[in-house]
């Protein structure tokens, strides 16, 4: 409704210089200040992360593969869904015996062909993260064409991987020095822990609609 | 906290609830006052502060009182009031409500030098002083617009404290308004009465024998549903509370 | 709009006789504020973040056409379709023509505050459209045919007990437990099959940036990322108050809203939309549209005293912190808003004919002035539409419709009496003598002596007390 956009910017405009609003600095200082010790980010992150349920396991460059697989295997889960045509999902086959459990499930269609599936049977999946941030302990996860959305979203286990090279003090910190306003992509998504509620009187519960559990597979170097 | 130096006279502003309903709690703060060695000033010209007006709505009855007040208090001198609501009222809101008027920068004036008493007492006059009654133990009632319009928050349990038989037990809710709020307390009568009763039981469940607070308007509410409920606590003016206890009675 | 009035008075009478309703308020509220507290431990950093936020909030009003008219160029050029919509109306009108083009049977819903405004699950309902909430919190209220009594906590006013029996009675084969994990994952069950299913996913937006296109959604749940993932379509409701500059303007507001609503960090996901399923990408809706609404708010931002209710975030604080609300619970307000932000924005939105009580049942302590985390000077503005209630011709809508002759000559001569010294000291004298006569039965003295004695006159008024004191005059 064309006529409802101009009437209303006309207005808003129309009262606005009646009135104006000198615009107010933004002083940015008080979250710049927020800074950590690098080597007291990756506890930070586990401490906050840990406190809402999220699972930590850790692994070298050389063996997360393996070290996700045992993992798995341990935990009964028989299915992972992963994104075959990224860098990690590529070193993940590499070694997968095809017989070994869990069963390895590429995401390489759009999801209306994988839908079924993904809502019904399968119990994990596995997605890169872009680093992560001390403040509140959060996982960035930046969603491609090859590592679609619902991968972390739709199983009931989220194994995500975290590199330790690329952990920021803030929000404001990671979105500045990634770049972000020049290109957002389709989705970023900010993930701190499994999906929660308290919705039933202030009883947390955790896995409403989202992953049940969220495991944070840290490489180290 | 802008600390003046201490002066030699200052200026009372009574309030009309204290003038009605609470008189002595009124003169005990004049009284708490000539003992730092002050001439106290009371203009026999002064009412009220119109707030009950302002937060009616009715903005040109509340100035048309408030203006009333203006010329009372010539000069620099502190004014002192034994409430922090009517003390707000002056301070925060005078400004507002004469804004645009001819007597815009009178009311500034006067407006900034306005402190509530436990504010003046404490910031002021450091006053020391010293406990000469028998042991008791009181809880603090913090009125909303002491706390949050006048930023009187330490002052008053600060005075209590020094006094060394008196036990202070604060309140589990101390910030949560005691259902008074002029009006609305007969406007919403029952939600008024549910504020209060959760008010009581908090005061109850301190053991104290006094509740203690500088504003007469949640102490009309507080004394008044404490009585209504037979409890064993009773609610006072803290001037009165500490004229008594430096008198030990 | 329906022309009755709600009755305030009426219904928080009733909440009040409900000591379950006031115990799941009174316990909730408690935990909340407590929980807020913690996260605000560092005075400095409280201070310093929410300066920054507010000032982010003001920044955008002070450039508001400008920002929604950026927000358009670059949402359309992410693929996003941006509606404008200037009533409730209209905008349920945008949401059915989407609706009906894509020939949509089932609606999965995000929690959206403006879809409550616009009675949009009526609207859908009535058009034959199955529309479910999807936050366990709006789907529980939905099951149970209500309202939210909470803009965060949807459900707040029910405890475990009554959801056990309602899903008991309302979902088949559930199992009668009260227990919170058990009925968690009975609703997880149950959507799971709703998400997949559905034609079209809805949302609110709690910031749309201007300068890069991007739709903000905070939740726990996961189920705002299922609305705004899985179904084809994903439509997006916002006021236009929404917008912020920058970017960089989202971490101070996502900073403060969830540690100020629910005393968490932050919440499990941060969802940051810039566009439907590109080439190439597996997922994510094939359309995505924005309704950008206005219902009244360009009104209110034409008041430079009242345009700073436009400041607020959604974080529901207020509502935690007022002591009314938390006696009577959010459904004794009967509208969209409950509590201080409601008791200031639902009569702008609405009309002072319909909502002109509301601004009154607040005792004005601040406490939802001191926590606001954007500092909207929320009692001012009460006031302010105190004045408008009785006033008319205003800036508000219905200004006047509360106007009374009575109670205009009660205040003119209250204000006689207290404007002059004579008049003032008879009037004082009379009553102290006299006060304590009159009977508890009196209109007012009957609702004060309830639950409280009668007011006692002290006989002798300060202003004698002093004088026979010899208290100087001048």
């Amino acid at each position: 409704m064309s006529d409802a956009r101009s009437s209303i910017l006309t207005k808003l405009r129309a009262t606005r210089d009646a009135h104006p609003l000198p615009p107010p600095a933004s002083d940015f200082a008080p979250i710049e200040a927020k800074r950590w010790p690098p080597e007291e980010r990756l506890p930070r992150i586990r401490r906050l992360m840990e406190a809402v349920h999220t699972e930590f396991i850790d692994a070298t460059e050389a063996d997360w593969p393996v070290v996700l697989r045992e993992f798995l295997a341990r935990e009964g889960v028989e299915s992972l869904l992963y994104a075959p045509a990224t860098e990690a999902g590529k070193r993940l086959v590499e070694g997968w015996e095809s017989a070994a459990n869990p069963t390895l499930i590429p995401y390489d269609r759009p999801l209306e062909d994988l839908k079924p599936q993904l809502f019904e049977s399968i119990e994990a999946g596995f997605t890169t993260t872009r680093g992560a941030i001390a403040e509140t302990g959060s996982l960035i996860l930046w969603p491609t064409a090859e590592e679609p959305r619902t991968l972390s979203l739709v199983p009931h286990i989220h194994i995500a991987l975290l590199r330790t090279d690329a952990l920021y003090d803030t929000f404001l910190q990671a979105m500045r020095e990634q770049g972000w306003a020049q290109a957002m992509p389709t989705n970023v998504l900010l993930v701190s822990g499994p999906s929660k509620t308290a919705d039933i009187e202030q009883t947390l519960a955790y896995g409403v609609h989202g992953p049940k559990r969220l495991v944070v597979l840290v490489v180290h170097p | 906290m802008s600390a003046i130096p201490k002066p030699t006279r200052v200026y009372y502003f009574g309030t009309c609830l204290v003038d009605l309903f609470f008189p002595d709690a009124g003169m005990a703060g004049i009284e708490l006052l000539q003992s730092q060695g002050l001439t106290v000033v009371f203009p026999q010209g002064q009412s009220c502060c119109g707030q009950p007006a302002y937060n009616s709505g009715y903005r040109a009855d509340a100035l048309k009182v408030a203006r009333a007040q203006l010329e009372l208090f010539p000069g620099d001198d502190p004014i002192v009031v034994p409430s922090g609501s009517c003390a707000g009222m002056m301070k925060k809101h005078w400004p507002d409500l004469f804004r645009g008027e001819p007597d815009e920068a009178k009311a500034v004036q006067v407006a900034a030098r306005v402190w509530e008493l436990t504010q003046f007492l404490v910031h002021v006059l450091d006053v020391q002083l010293t406990d000469k009654g028998e042991p008791v133990r009181v809880t603090w009632h913090a009125s909303c617009h002491a706390q949050r319009e006048m930023g009187v928050v330490e002052e008053p349990k600060a005075l209590l404290r020094q006094l060394a038989n008196v036990e202070l037990v604060e309140l589990k809710r101390e910030k949560e308004c005691c259902g008074f709020g002029g009006t609305f307390a007969v406007r919403h009568p029952e939600i008024s009465a549910a504020m209060v009763g959760d008010k009581v039981a908090d005061i109850e469940g301190t053991g104290a024998a006094r509740v203690v607070s500088g504003d007469c308007g949640c102490l009309l509410n507080i004394s008044g549903a404490l009585e209504a409920g037979a409890k064993a606590a009773r609610g006072q003016h803290i001037a009165q509370f500490l004229k008594e206890r430096i008198h030990g009675r | 709009m329906d022309g009755n009035a709600p009755d305030f008075a009426a219904a928080s009478r009733a909440a009040l006789a409900d000591p379950q309703l006031r115990g799941n308020f009174r316990r909730a509220m408690d935990g909340l504020m407590s929980k807020r507290a913690a996260q605000f431990a560092d005075a400095g950093e409280w201070t310093g973040v929410r300066a920054l936020a507010a000032s982010v909030r003001l920044r955008a009003l002070s450039k508001l056409p400008e920002l929604l008219e950026k927000l358009e160029e670059t949402c359309t050029r992410n693929g996003i379709t941006v509606h404008w919509a200037a009533t409730t109306d209209e905008a349920n009108a945008i949401a059915l023509d989407i609706l009906h083009r894509v020939d949509a049977k089932l609606v999965v819903k995000g929690k959206s505050m403006v879809t409550e405004e616009m009675h949009l699950n009526a609207v859908l309902e009535k058009d034959g459209i199955e529309v479910l909430e999807s936050d366990l919190g709006e789907y529980i209220v939905q099951l149970d045919g209500t309202m939210p009594s909470h803009i965060i906590m949807p459900a707040i006013h029910l405890n475990t007990k009554q959801i056990a029996h309602l899903f008991k009675r309302k979902i088949k084969d559930a199992e009668s437990r009260e227990d919170a994990a058990y009925l968690t994952d009975l609703a997880r069950r149950v959507l799971r099959a709703k998400f997949q299913a559905a034609d079209v996913g809805m949302s609110g937006v709690n910031a749309a940036v201007a300068e890069t296109g991007t739709l903000c959604l905070i939740e726990n749940e996961g189920n705002g990322r299922m609305c705004t993932t899985v179904p084809p379509v994903h439509i997006a409701f916002m006021g236009l108050e929404k917008v912020v500059e920058k970017l960089e303007d989202v971490p101070p507001v996502i900073s403060l809203l969830p540690r100020s609503a629910t005393g968490q960090p932050i919440t499990t996901y941060v969802n940051m939309i810039s566009g439907p399923r590109k080439d190439g990408e597996k997922d994510g809706p094939r359309e995505v549209h924005l309704v950008i609404l206005d219902n009244g708010r360009s009104s209110i931002y034409a008041d430079p005293e009242l345009r700073d209710t436009l400041r607020c975030i959604r974080c529901g604080a207020c509502m935690n912190h007022c002591p009314v609300y938390t006696k009577v619970g959010g459904h004794a307000y009967e509208a969209p808003y409950p509590g201080p932000i409601g008791k200031i924005l639902v009569p702008q939105i609405e009309g002072l004919a319909k909502r002109g009580a509301m601004p009154h049942a607040c005792t004005m302590c601040n406490a939802c002035v001191e926590i606001c985390p954007v500092k909207i000077p929320i009692v001012e503005i009460m006031g302010r539409l105190r004045v408008e209630a009785v006033k008319p011709g205003g800036a508000v809508k219905d200004g006047g419709a509360k106007a009374s002759r009575t109670e205009a000559m009660v205040w003119s001569g209250w204000a006689a009496m207290n404007a002059s010294p004579t008049a003032y000291r008879v009037a004082t004298l009379a009553m102290s003598k006299l006060g304590n006569a009159a009977p508890s039965s009196l209109p007012l003295l009957k609702e004060w002596t309830n639950v409280r004695t009668k007011p006692r006159f002290a006989g002798r008024t300060l202003h004698d007390l002093a004088r026979a004191k010899g208290v100087p005059d001048v």
